[in-house]
């Protein structure tokens, strides 16, 4: 373990606000895409439910 | 093989292998990523000049890497559609260029920040940043073509064109770039030419690298299937797909 | 030539006069061969591009107007604007060219004559490099003709005014053959123009450093053969490989 407390790890020597932000900035882009990703994969299932389950209904009235 | 490959190349068959293939994708980066991003951090030596702002290679490496195999993916996947007209090769090339735009801002940024402890200042005309800089107008191009036409169809091949002659371009800007930069400015320090790293510094320089790209493989397996679900809405197959589970959603609820 | 193809149509045809004129006229197509089409669309578009000559003359206003612009903006003094004068001159020419890209393939796409040009049987390549050539002719060469001038304005140091026009007009030559890839890929689009400069602007930077070290270096009184070698290089690589690029992009604005 290269630091000897948590508190000196967070410290980054000194180094704090630059190592945090480029990792913090890192992380953040790599969850938003993530987020991003499976927002859109709901919203497509969810349009293509909705269409299929109107196609269904309106099948349903025909017969 | 090449039926299997030949298989890949129909929507309905992807959709299905890629299922199968995601999760295993997924495991590997998040392990890939943890292990590296800890080791890396807390484990790794510190820098004898920088100290622990050193640290930042973990995160600018990777995403430079990233950014430049992000472009060459999306230009041979280009050439495949262009070629061979596979749709999902290009439905795959859409979906990589905004992931490799961020992989770029995040190697940029990165970078930057990683030059104030080391050189004072937040923007160096550093020759990897610059080219890095220029890399990432290459991909707004790219996406603000796509963007821009109509037809789908022409969008991809635009797209797929100007990919290519990007691609082609990329190793022609880096070295210009270098070679400016070494002209203007004294062999100064630059951020990664550095004598050899030790390898508990290095080794998990390449977790790192590793995670990074099974990250963008996931991804992209992710994001294809949503791009070929937008595309394929009213095929058969998807409406089926879609029908079986809306089917089962109404059976739960009766139950 | 017209002779040979009247005695022909007489010889095989006996029919009353009507049927020989009409023979005659159908008979007349040129013995269209590769060059002959080159050599039509460059003459064409020549003569229409001389008919606009204002429009000719736009972007070496434009030049002239940007170079004006910075010892305005930054200072009239000549020892500060002589350390800056040859990237001003560079990067004004890399935009004056810019600027009249948009105008490459827009007014034919608009009358339809680049529809025509597709369907021609001589292949798409070599048409669109004539084209590119005639585009280098009547602003390339006309900004690096120019420049020497401009660069007396900038207090450009002696010995470097020859290199000035050279690098530019060995530079313009890429940036136009590069350009017109940007240009076919927009030319369907209603707003292609910005567009077009994102496109093509990463592309010009090689070009920009080495014609502006180009510059520099005669300044500094070293060796300018190495920048003009490879600006060289990057003129053969682009008149090799941008031709079929602009072929295909064209076909893609086409159908767009």
């Amino acid at each position: 373990m290269a630091f000897d407390s948590f508190s000196e790890f967070l410290a980054m020597g000194g180094h704090a606000p630059y190592v945090w932000s480029a990792w913090g900035v890192t992380a953040l882009l790599l969850l938003a895409t993530v987020w991003h990703a499976r927002a859109e994969q709901r919203q497509l299932l969810k349009g293509l439910k909705r269409r299929a389950r109107r196609a269904n209904s309106a099948r349903g009235n025909v017969q | 093989m090449w039926a299997f490959i030949h298989k890949l190349g129909s929507p309905k068959w992807f959709y299905a292998i890629s299922a199968k293939l995601q999760p295993w994708f997924w495991a590997a980066a998040v392990l890939l990523l943890v292990t590296g991003s800890l080791w890396g951090l807390a484990f790794a030596p510190a820098d004898y000049q920088q100290g622990n702002s050193f640290r930042i290679i973990y995160v600018h490496v990777p995403a430079a890497f990233l950014a430049q195999s992000i472009f060459i993916a999306m230009a041979v996947s280009g050439l495949v559609f262009m070629v061979w007209k596979i749709k999902v090769a290009d439905m795959a090339a859409a979906v990589m260029a905004p992931l490799g735009a961020a992989m770029t801002f995040v190697a940029l940024f990165s970078g930057a920040v990683w030059g104030v402890p080391t050189w004072g200042t937040w923007w160096m005309w550093d020759a990897r940043l610059t080219s890095m800089l220029i890399l990432l107008f290459l991909y707004l191009g790219v996406i603000a073509l796509r963007g821009a036409f109509t037809s789908r169809d022409s969008a991809s091949r635009a797209a797929s064109v100007l990919a290519m002659v990007g691609v082609i371009n990329i190793p022609i800007i880096k070295y210009s770039v270098d070679w400016w930069y070494t002209l203007h400015q004294p062999a100064s320090f630059t951020l990664t030419s550095r004598p050899t790293m030790p390898t508990e510094m290095w080794l998990p320089l390449v977790i790192m690298v590793l995670g990074f790209y099974s990250f963008f493989i996931a991804l992209t397996l992710m994001r294809t299937r949503s791009e070929i679900l937008r595309r394929e809405a009213n095929k058969r197959w998807v409406q089926d797909l879609v029908k079986g589970q809306v089917v089962n959603a109404q059976a739960e609820e009766a139950r | 030539m017209h002779s040979s193809l009247h005695d022909a149509s007489q010889s095989s045809l006996h029919g009353s006069d009507t049927t020989q004129q009409v023979s005659a006229v159908l008979l007349r197509e040129h013995k269209g061969g590769l060059m002959t089409a080159v050599k039509a669309t460059l003459e064409r578009d020549l003569t229409l591009l001389l008919r606009r000559r204002g429009e000719v003359l736009n972007p070496l206003v434009f030049f002239a107007l940007v170079i004006t612009l910075f010892p305005i903006a930054i200072s009239p003094d000549p020892e500060l604007l002589a350390v800056i004068a040859p990237g001003l001159l560079w990067v004004a020419a890399l935009l004056a060219a810019l600027l009249s890209l948009d105008s490459l393939f827009r007014s034919d796409y608009d009358d339809g004559s680049l529809e025509q040009l597709l369907l021609a049987p001589q292949p798409l390549v070599a048409l669109s490099l004539a084209k590119v050539a005639v585009h280098w002719l009547l602003t390339g060469l006309p900004l690096a003709l120019m420049a020497p001038m401009l660069g007396i304005m900038l207090a450009l140091p002696a010995g470097s005014y020859a290199i000035l026009a050279l690098s530019l007009a060995l530079g313009t030559a890429s940036l136009s053959l590069i350009g017109a890839i940007g240009a076919a890929l927009t030319v369907g689009l209603a707003r292609g123009g910005v567009l077009l400069s994102l496109l093509v602007l990463p592309l010009y930077i090689p070009v920009l450093i080495f014609g502006a070290g180009a510059v520099q270096a005669a300044i500094f009184g070293d060796g300018v053969s190495a920048h003009l070698a490879i600006l060289g290089a990057l003129l053969a690589a682009s008149l090799m490989l941008a031709p079929w690029a602009i072929a295909a992009s064209l076909r893609i604005s086409i159908n767009g």
